[in-house]
This record gives structure tokens, C-alpha cells and sequence, in this order.
């Protein structure tokens, strides 16, 4: 079980840097629906036990990050007629070496902090602080609205990744409650990015800073 | 029992705006609750602290829970009670004087927020003078500082009055931070946060010295010492004239009356403090009534008297303390009286004069002194007070700014034939008749360009009296300046128990300074002065009958116009150009090129001491020095965003062990 749950956080730390090496927003899109796709796996591989609360969870983060998120986002994406991130603040290949960077960072630094005995043996932490480093990376040095959504969404999939530790200890209604939060908060900015786009041309959150005037 | 009155009193003020917020916006009725509860609260504690003086009694305490602090205490003595009757009076004064000039139909943008900070303003102060616990002093000293804030930037679509309090809101904090800093201090060298006489062995001499400055500064900065006054003038002009004399009447005493109960708790101090306040003290005197002199606006120059007449309160303080240093009765009781006594006539007059520039501006609708003129002719009560103030604020006797002037001249006096080396107290007698003499020179320039001669400004047929509910509170101010004046003995008694409780000497008879001052001769002579005065008006007006009637000041022309008139400003040029060095006031001269000279402007103005030559260029340089920083702070969120992953990546890296690894890799 842990060799398949290592290949899956594996896949996601590709996923991450295949965000950052990316300047099609479409594209990113669908990788951070595969990336949630696959985090749906997660929780039933990390505690070996099928119960109805589990499965409960691993279909709610299934149907919300690999299906009604990107198509709320993609849909979005039409209505701003926006394709690509052009001139983000660090280029595409500096992006992913830094990403590559911080996914080295996390691994070192996991190696270094005392973990629960049945921890030790997978990739849990250092994938999620690698996710979470590239979120924020996503979230500094893009520029685009919709790109800001995606980095918050990535950041989120980090902290999900952390929440598999406390698997057992934390209530369902806990994760129920993080996804809904989730889900809301990116079903409200999209709406509000095909509507601003209809009154304001750009989506450049630069630009967008002079609303708050 | 009288503490009781005051919790009572403090409760009434404080709420005596909320009533307004549930009433329409501009509402008569509200304002007429507000000022009914303001006064049943203030006649309430008047009452409280009336008894306090004829109960005999030994102060009660009251303690209340404070979080984490155990309990907090406030208790009333006579020393308090001084000071609570001019809060209470003036809270209650001011607010019936604002019926008619802050009426609220005519200001429904910013009257409720008036009476809700006059009501806050006037608990805070109640609470700050009868705390006996430090948290309770700074939980009024803030209340009454906001609160003064929101008055004095009440208008605040003005941007002159929006600079003035948040100079003043700067101002304000630096004193309270000095003060956290003092109590602090005082837990860690006592062990308590009650304010009470510790015993002299427990504190250092260095400690006390750091109490000592960083009181003067906290107090100071509130009180309006010279250096630290720079908030003052500002705020003063600018705000409505109730305001104003609620200000400068009793907010500026609250830093008095926390240097004087601060003070108090050192029975022994060392001489050299009695000798800065004294030298604090005429230097405030002589400057702020120069500066007073070169002021073109009414208000202000009033603000620069109370730095004037705060620095005749600090020389009184001074002697007591020079006093106590010495042990000598006489001389602390003198110059503590003094002290005490101008506390009350300085909140009486100037309160009195502020009222009554707020009924000329009320009228005018200006503050520039040399654009009225022949006020006298249709404000004849207002011009009436406004002299009767005026006379006590010069220290002229018969009025009561006299009284306590000759209590400090007598404590200097006594202090100079005591000490051997009195020289300050020595120049200190010459510049207190030098600040008496600029004074009196400074209200016959107000007096006359403002009531006397003719109007400057066409439109005098708009001018009106005031009515009876502005006169009201500047009868009975007037009232207190001459009763005080005529009959000082009636308050001697009040004094010397004030006096007895800050002094620590027991007997209450030996505090009276009626026992050393030649009141009963000063009465006699106030009332023959009286008596001859208007005898010679008498005869003055029965012989300006036959003599015809001519326009004043119009400068022997054959065809005047009230512009010919001599200004406020050329009557003040020749004192103010003696003082040159210090007020460096500018002049804007015409330039003559032609032999017929053209139509030309003339305009002078002088800048604040402090806060226009120091504080304003010191803070550009600042401003300057640090644009860098704003490469820090430019409103992206990215930016921010990126600040917390440079603190989560830092806070990672504080977890991994650097030196090991190193030792791995490369040493084996």
C-alpha cells in the first residue's frame, strides 16, 4: 500500500511542476484536475480501511477537484477570453527550477523533523510542503486572476496532502467542511471574474488593484 | 461617601450623549437631553465633591475587579475635589453654551458625535482625577485623550481641523507611552500600582530623577509646558469654541493635576526640581505670551495665553517644591496655593474668554482679529465679559487672576529671603511682572480692535448679540472671577485642606494661606479700586456728552474710513519687534518701485515655535530618509504573499540542522 501511495505523491510532485512549466491557464487547469483526481485516492491508501465516512470523502474530493472545480474555472476562462499567463514576474524555466528547488527543500527538510513512527516510511510531508511552496510560488509570481485561483487551489491540495496525518483524529465534518469552504470560495471569484470582465478589460490583478480606490 | 456622588456623576456624563444616537440626526430634543443629563451629572459631582471639603471625613476607597491586576481603586481626597469642581462645572457649562452655538439642527452632521465626546471627555477626566491606582489613571487619561481627539477634529471636512488632531492625537500618545513607562517603573520599584507615598530609602536617586522626566514629559506634553505645547495652538483655533475653553480651561489642568498628585508622592524631593519647574515655568510665561502678542487669530492667541498662564501654574508649583525641598511651610504653602488657586482662575477666565470669542465668532464668522472691530456697539454683554476676563487673565486686581499671582510673587518673594543663592527665584519675580505687563499690553491689543473703534467689515448690520443661553455660562464664569477676586478669603479655607493632603503637613491651619497673604487688605483695596472706578466712569461719561463724536483710531484724517484704523498688528509690532529673536515673525512687504505707488498688500505671519522650525522639517527629513522603505509596501498582494513564504521558508530552515549536514558532506 505504501509503495502505491509514494508512486501517487510522486505523480503529484510531476503534476506541480508541470503547473509552473506551463503558460497555457487551460492546460494548468486540467492538471490540477488530474492532481485532485488523484488526491481523491489518497485517504483510502493511507489508513487501509474502507469505511463509509472515507469513501464518502474520497467521492466528494473526487467529484469537487476533478470535475466541478476546473469546469467552473475553465468556464470562467471562456467568459474572460483569456488563454495564456504572458508575462508572469519569473519566466517558465526559472519557475520550474525553483519549484524543483522547493520540492528539494521539503524533502530535506522532512528528513530532518521528528515524525510518528508510521510516517516515516512514506512521502506525506514533504509532498505536501513541496505542494504548498508551489502554490505560493504560483501565487506570487502570476499575475492573472485565474492563475491566483489555481495557486490557491494547488496551496490547498498541499495542505490536503498534510491532512491525511491527522486522517484519524480529525472528524469528517472537518474535511467536509474544508471543501465546502473551497468550493465556494472558487465557485465566488470565478463568478466574479466573468463578471468583472464584462465591465473591466483586463484581468491583470496589477491592474485590478486600482478597484479598491 | 462623596466618591459615591462621583461614580454617579461619572456614569450620568459619560452616557449623557447616547440618547442622541436613538433620536432623529439634528434633533432639538436630543441635544436638550443630553445637556439635562450632562448637568444633573455635574451638579452631581460638584455636590460629591463639595462634601468632601466640609465633611471632614478621611478618604474612602472604592475598589473595582480589573482583569489580571486584582482590583483597581479610586477614592476621593481634597486635593481631588480641587480639581473636579472646574471639570464638572465647565462640563456643564460648555454643553448648555453649545444649545445655541453647536446647536444641533444646524450641525446634524457632527453634533451627535459632539455630545457623545463632551460626555466622554468629562467622565474620563472625573475618573483620571479620583483614581488612586495607576490603571484607573491611564484608563481616563486615554479616555479623556480620545475623546479630545474626536473633539477637536469634530469638523473634519475641514483640513485644517483634521491636521490639528492628529497633531494633537501624536502628541497625546507620545505623553501617555511616557507614561506607561513611569508607572511601569513605579510597579517594579514599589511593588504596586497604587499611588501612594513610598518610603524614601526604597527608591533610588536616579530612579526618582527618571520619575521626575519622564513625568514632565507625559504631564508636560498635555499641560502645554513651553517646549512640549507645539499641539496646542492648533488645536485650540480650530475646534468649536466650547471646545476650546473645555480644552484650555480644564483638559491642560488634567497634566497639571497629574504633575501636582505625581509630586506629591515625593515628600523629600532634591532642590534642582523645584528650580526646572520654576525655570520651566517663566519660560513657558514670557514665550507664550509673546507669541500671543504676534497671533493674527483670535483663538489661537488665546491658545498661546494658556501656555502663558501654565507656566505661571508650574512657577507655583516650583516654590512648593523648592518648599518642600527645604522644609519650610510657608513657602510651600504659598507657592502651592498659587498653583492651586490659578488652576481654578485659569479655568474660570479662560473658559470665560473662549466663550466669549465663540460669541464674536459666532456673530463675525471669523477668527482674524484685525477684520472685526466695534463689537462693543452690538455685543455690549459680550464685550462686558470679555473684559472682565480679560483684567483677571493680565492679573489686574480687583479680579481673581490677582490673587493667585500675589500668592506666588509672596512665595518668591519668601523663597529669595530664605535660600541662600535664590537667583532664580529672583529673575522668576522679574519675568512674572514681565509676563503681568505683556499680558496687559496683549488684551488691550484684543480688546481694542476687537470691541473698540469701528467695524472693519461691512456687513456689522448681521452682527447680533447672543442670547441669553450663550451669556448664561459667561455670567456665571464672570460671576466666580469677581467673587474670587473681591472675597478670597471664602476659599482660602478649600485651599488650605487641598493644600494639607499634598503637602503632608497635618495641620490644616498652618496650610491656609490666608494666615500669610494680606487678604483682608487686598479685599478692601479691590473694593475701593471697585468703588473709584466707577466713579470715574461715571464722571468720564457724563463728560463725554458735551464732547463731539468722532470715529476711533481713524488717525487724524480728514475723511477716515474704519480702514484707516489702527490695526491689531501695528499696535503689537513694536513689543513683538523686540522679541525679534524668538517669534522671527515673517513680513511680506510691498515693493515701491514708482513715485505714485500702485495699490499694494501687505501680510505677516508667524510660525509655530516648535512645531513649524523643528518638529515639521525634522519629520520631512524622516519622510525623506525612508522612501526606500515603500519598495516594501506596495499594496500587491503578491508582494504580501510572498513575504509570508520568505517567513515559512525561514521558518523551516530554523528546524534544520545545518551544521550536521555539513560536517556530513564535506568532513566525514
Amino acid at each position: 500500500m505504501t509503495n502505491i501511495l509514494n508512486a501517487i505523491l510522486v505523480i503529484i510532485l510531476v503534476l506541480n511542476l508541470f503547473t509552473l512549466g506551463t503558460s497555457r491557464i487551460l492546460t494548468v487547469i486540467r492538471i490540477v484536475a488530474i492532481q485532485g483526481f488523484l488526491l481523491g485516492f489518497l485517504p483510502l491508501l493511507a489508513h487501509n480501511h474502507f469505511s463509509l465516512a472515507s469513501i464518502l470523502i474520497v467521492l466528494t474530493t473526487m467529484i469537487l477537484k476533478a470535475f466541478v472545480i476546473p469546469s467552473m474555472m475553465s468556464q470562467a476562462l471562456r467568459d474572460a477570453q483569456i488563454k495564456r499567463e504572458f508575462e508572469p514576474l519569473i519566466g517558465i524555466l526559472p519557475s520550474i527550477i525553483l519549484g524543483a528547488l522547493a520540492t528539494v527543500f521539503a524533502l530535506l527538510f522532512t528528513s530532518h523533523i521528528p515524525l510518528a513512527q508510521e510516517h516515516t516510511g512514506t512521502l506525506i510531508v514533504p509532498s505536501s510542503i513541496a505542494t504548498i511552496l508551489i502554490g505560493f510560488i504560483i501565487v506570487t509570481t502570476r499575475f492573472k486572476a485565474l492563475s491566483q485561483v489555481i495557486g490557491y487551489l494547488i496551496l490547498e491540495n498541499g495542505i490536503f496532502i498534510f491532512g491525511l496525518l491527522l486522517m484519524g483524529a480529525m472528524p469528517m465534518i472537518v474535511e467536509m467542511g474544508v471543501l465546502l469552504d473551497l468550493f465556494v470560495a472558487i465557485f465566488v471569484s470565478c463568478i466574479i471574474i466573468s463578471k468583472i470582465n464584462k465591465s473591466f478589460s483586463s484581468m491583470d490583478t496589477r491592474i485590478l488593484s486600482s478597484l479598491k480606490e | 461617601m462623596p466618591i459615591y456622588f462621583v461614580h454617579i456623576a461619572f456614569i450620568i456624563t459619560a452616557l449623557s450623549g447616547v440618547p442622541g444616537l436613538f433620536l432623529r440626526r439634528g434633533s432639538l430634543i436630543a441635544q436638550r437631553i443630553s445637556v439635562a443629563m450632562m448637568s444633573a451629572g455635574a451638579l452631581t459631582g460638584i455636590y460629591g465633591a463639595l462634601t468632601t471639603f466640609f465633611s471632614q471625613t478621611s478618604s474612602d476607597m472604592v475598589s473595582f475587579p480589573w482583569l489580571n491586576m486584582g482590583s483597581c481603586y479610586t477614592g476621593i481626597d481634597t486635593l481631588s475635589a480641587f480639581f473636579l469642581i472646574p471639570v464638572f462645572l465647565m462640563g456643564m457649562l460648555g454643553s448648555i453654551y453649545g444649545l445655541e452655538y453647536w446647536a444641533h439642527d444646524r450641525h446634524p452632521s457632527n453634533s451627535r458625535k459632539l455630545a457623545i465626546f463632551w460626555g466622554l471627555l468629562v467622565a474620563g477626566m472625573a475618573l483620571l482625577v479620583v483614581s488612586k491606582h495607576a490603571m484607573a489613571f491611564l484608563l481616563g487619561w486615554e479616555i479623556m485623550a480620545l475623546a479630545a481627539f474626536f473633539l477637536v477634529s469634530i469638523e473634519d471636512c475641514n483640513r485644517e481641523s483634521r491636521d490639528a488632531g492628529w497633531i494633537y492625537l501624536i502628541s497625546a500618545h507620545i505623553g501617555t507611552l511616557a507614561l506607561f513607562a513611569m508607572f511601569t517603573l513605579w510597579k517594579l520599584v514599589t511593588g504596586s500600582y497604587m499611588l501612594q507615598t513610598v518610603a524614601e530609602s526604597s527608591v533610588s536617586f536616579a530612579v526618582m530623577n527618571t520619575f521626575f522626566f519622564l513625568a514632565l514629559t507625559g504631564f508636560g506634553l498635555k499641560a502645554g509646558i513651553m517646549p512640549l505645547h507645539f499641539w496646542l495652538p492648533a488645536a485650540h483655533a480650530t475646534s468649536p469654541s466650547h471646545v476650546s475653553a473645555m480644552l484650555s480651561g480644564v483638559v491642560l489642568k488634567m497634566g497639571i493635576y497629574g504633575l501636582v498628585r505625581w509630586l506629591s508622592l515625593f515628600p523629600n524631593p532634591p532642590y534642582a526640581w523645584g528650580g526646572i519647574l520654576l525655570v520651566l515655568g517663566f519660560v513657558s510665561g514670557i514665550l507664550g505670551v509673546v507669541f500671543a502678542l504676534a497671533q493674527h487669530d483670535l483663538k489661537r492667541l488665546l491658545a498661546y495665553h494658556s501656555v502663558e498662564n501654565i507656566g505661571i501654574i508650574l512657577m507655583g508649583l516650583g516654590i512648593a517644591m523648592l518648599g518642600q525641598a527645604g522644609n519650610q511651610p510657608v513657602i510651600t504653602v504659598l507657592g502651592l496655593s498659587g498653583c492651586l488657586l490659578h488652576v481654578w482662575n485659569h479655568s474660570f477666565f479662560k473658559s470665560l474668554l473662549f466663550l466669549c470669542a465663540g460669541s464674536v465668532i459666532h456673530s463675525t464668522h471669523t477668527r482674524q482679529i484685525d477684520q472685526m472691530g466695534g463689537l462693543s456697539k452690538v455685543m455690549p454683554w459680550t464685550a462686558l465679559f470679555f473684559l472682565i476676563g480679560a483684567v483677571a487673565i493680565c492679573g489686574l486686581p480687583p479680579l481673581n487672576g490677582f490673587i493667585s499671582e500675589l500668592f506666588i510673587y509672596l512665595g518668591l518673594f519668601n523663597t529669595i529671603a530664605t535660600y541662600p543663592g535664590g537667583l532664580v527665584a529672583a529673575i522668576s519675580v522679574i519675568a512674572l511682572a514681565m509676563i503681568g505687563a505683556l499680558a496687559t499690553a496683549c488684551f488691550v491689543k484684543v480688546y481694542g480692535a476687537v470691541f473698540l473703534g469701528l467695524s472693519r467689515n461691512n456687513e456689522t448690520g448681521h452682527f447680533r448679540e447672543s442670547s441669553i443661553v450663550m451669556l448664561l455660562p459667561m455670567i456665571i464664569l464672570g460671576a466666580l472671577c469677581i467673587i474670587i477676586g473681591l472675597v478670597p478669603v471664602l476659599f482660602t479655607n478649600i485651599l488650605a485642606q487641598a493644600v494639607s493632603v499634598w503637602s503632608g503637613i497635618e495641620s490644616v491651619s498652618l496650610c491656609n494661606p490666608a494666615a500669610v497673604a494680606p487678604l483682608s487688605t487686598v479685599s478692601l483695596v479691590a473694593v475701593v479700586l471697585v468703588f473709584v472706578t466707577g466713579v470715574i466712569f461715571l464722571i468720564v461719561r457724563n463728560l463725554n456728552k458735551r464732547t463731539p463724536q468722532a470715529g476711533t483710531w481713524d488717525c487724524g484724517y480728514a475723511m477716515p474710513s474704519p480702514k484707516m484704523q489702527y490695526t491689531a498688528s501695528s499696535f503689537a509690532h513694536s513689543v513683538v519687534s523686540m522679541f525679534r529673536w524668538v517669534v522671527m515673525p515673517r513680513e511680506h512687504k510691498p515693493h515701491i518701485t514708482n513715485v505714485f505707488a500702485e495699490s499694494a498688500t501687505f501680510s505677516s505671519h508667524v510660525n509655530e515655535l516648535v512645531l513649524d522650525r523643528l518638529l515639521l522639517p525634522l519629520s520631512n527629513v524622516v519622510k525623506r530618509s525612508s522612501g526606500w522603505f515603500h519598495w516594501f509596501q506596495q499594496g500587491l498582494i503578491q508582494q504580501y504573499i510572498l513575504y509570508i513564504l520568505i517567513a515559512l521558508f525561514l521558518m523551516f530552515c530554523t528546524q534544520i540542522p545545518f551544521k550536521e549536514l555539513f560536517e556530513k558532506w564535506f568532513i566525514h
